[in-house]
């Protein structure tokens, strides 16, 4: 299976390293020409006001929806949620707004806040280790995104069809069950975009 | 289908993985809330506060400490992006008023003059991450025993000459090879003459790398130089007075960010590089004074 990690910055070779060791063939995108043949696309945790400011001077707004419209799965953690959120808090900042959630950067304080907890997540038989840095909220969400954990009252991980958006950094654990969720909706999802 | 779990903060994992976060990104160096707003929208990934850039501290001389706390304040109002700031080397009491502060990362740094001429933070006592410099990879490994959550290079601040900055990486870079084609028994001896612990070498002989991202740092004043530096296997760049002493900072710190992640791209490269203004006005290592060298200082 051949996904796509979004490589303009951020934790882009965690998620790399994990989806290699569960088999995927795994390109680096830095350019709207390296989404072809990709079934999915990981956008990772980092800045997203200097991961948005990146993909607006190289087209990537536009060839990453083309590559959702074309029926490509998104993935996004943490700075990758905030750039799939149709809403950002006190925000204009660039992004695909392609996910129906309204999201709020920063949402548990600064990084000496910065926790890991043990998250119940739907469909997961056990406990997931989240690690949560500096982490956005997401405060609400359209009638067709599903709600697959919450934090306290917080939402933390929702799903729209063959969107994923997650507050926290599965990448940074050794755990791969979302990642092999992710690659579960990337099979179900289409044929690879051309 | 919640259960809610004790939450833990200030874990080796939140820190070390706050510092991927800023991977393949640019730290800049600014001094006032309007150059932070202007770090930021050029695409900073976080901002270094401080009282004066490096090369006015090695022009101005005298004792450099850390800045004022409302100056940091300042500027952790001004940008929704991360604030680091400096210490000096040994000082923890600065590092306590910092994390007391808010401030999200904190640079245990040579750039300031040392408060201590044998002994660096212990690190671990801390929820807040820090950052420390290095020439080689005892001394990275040292840091990172100390509980550092991020590694750079030292380079030589304050002068825009890249060339300590690439020393210092391929110095690194290089130990690291050896290590890794070691033979494990021969890895006791290693950590001897490394001076640096035994379980980090360890580490390092079976991943290839540090255990924490490592930054290039001291003297990146152009687009090529921070493309040089990641080519060299650094995984982001720290800008102190390369732009704000430039002629068109705005311009100049857009193209640094641009070229910090498109550093294998020379068309993107050439494009990035042209029309950038003055860069800062260099000074060359090797006219420096052992004495006006930065680099040596820390243990």
């Amino acid at each position: 299976m051949k996904i796509g990690v979004l490589a303009l910055q951020g934790a882009f070779r965690e998620h790399r390293l994990m989806l290699e060791s569960l088999g995927c063939t795994v390109t680096e995108v830095r350019l709207p020409k390296h989404l072809e043949g990709l079934v999915g696309l990981v956008i990772p945790g980092g800045e997203s006001t200097t991961i948005g400011k990146l993909m607006v001077q190289y087209g990537l707004l536009e060839g990453i929806r083309d590559f959702h419209a074309a029926g490509g799965a998104i993935w996004g953690t943490c700075a990758g949620a905030i750039l799939l959120a149709t809403e950002i808090e006190a925000s204009d900042q660039p992004r695909l707004g392609l996910l129906d959630m309204r999201v709020k950067r920063n949402a548990f304080g600064r990084q000496v806040d910065s926790f890991e907890v043990a998250l119940e997540i739907k469909g997961l038989s056990a406990p997931f280790p989240a690690v949560f840095i500096r982490a956005p909220i997401i405060e609400s969400v359209g009638a067709n995104v599903e709600v697959l954990a919450k934090h306290e009252d917080a939402i933390v991980l929702v799903r729209q069809e063959r969107l994923l958006a997650s507050s926290f950094h599965p990448e940074l654990t050794n755990n791969s069950s979302l990642h092999a969720l992710f690659m579960a909706m990337c099979d179900s999802s289409s044929v690879a975009v051309s | 289908m919640i259960d809610n779990r004790i939450a833990e903060t200030g874990t080796l994992r939140v820190k070390t993985g706050f510092a991927e976060m800023f991977k393949g990104g640019v730290i800049m160096d600014v001094v006032t809330p309007d150059q932070a707003r202007l770090a930021e929208d050029a695409g900073a990934t976080a901002v270094m506060a401080l009282e004066r850039v490096p090369a006015d501290i090695r022009r101005t001389g005298g004792v450099a400490r850390m800045s004022d706390p409302d100056m940091v304040l300042g500027i952790v109002k001004a940008v929704s992006i991360p604030v680091m700031a400096k210490c000096r080397i040994g000082h923890f009491v600065e590092a306590e008023i910092l994390q007391a502060l808010g401030v999200d990362f904190i640079d245990e740094s040579e750039v300031l003059t040392p408060a201590d001429n044998a002994y660096h933070v212990n690190k671990h006592e801390f929820k807040v991450p820090f950052v420390c410099g290095s020439r080689n990879l005892g001394e990275a490994l040292r840091r990172i025993g100390e509980g550092a959550a991020m590694i750079r290079t030292k380079g030589e601040p304050g002068t825009g000459d890249v060339v300590e900055a690439v020393t210092h990486a391929r110095q690194i870079m290089g130990e690291i090879r050896r290590v890794q084609g070691l033979p494990e028994d021969e890895l006791m001896t290693m950590a001897r003459d490394l001076q640096a612990p035994f379980e980090l070498v360890r580490y390092v002989w079976a991943n290839g790398k540090l255990p924490v991202p490592n930054f290039a740092a001291g003297g990146v004043a152009t687009p090529a130089d921070a493309a040089l530096m990641m080519r060299l296997g650094m995984d982001g760049v720290f800008v102190g007075s390369g732009i704000f002493k430039s002629g068109d900072p705005v311009k100049r710190a857009k193209a640094i960010v641009q070229a910090t992640t498109h550093y294998n791209d020379a068309d993107i490269l050439a494009e990035c590089s042209k029309d950038l203004g003055e860069a800062m006005v260099g000074i060359q290592v090797v006219a420096l004074t052992p004495s006006e060298k930065m680099a040596v200082r820390g243990w």
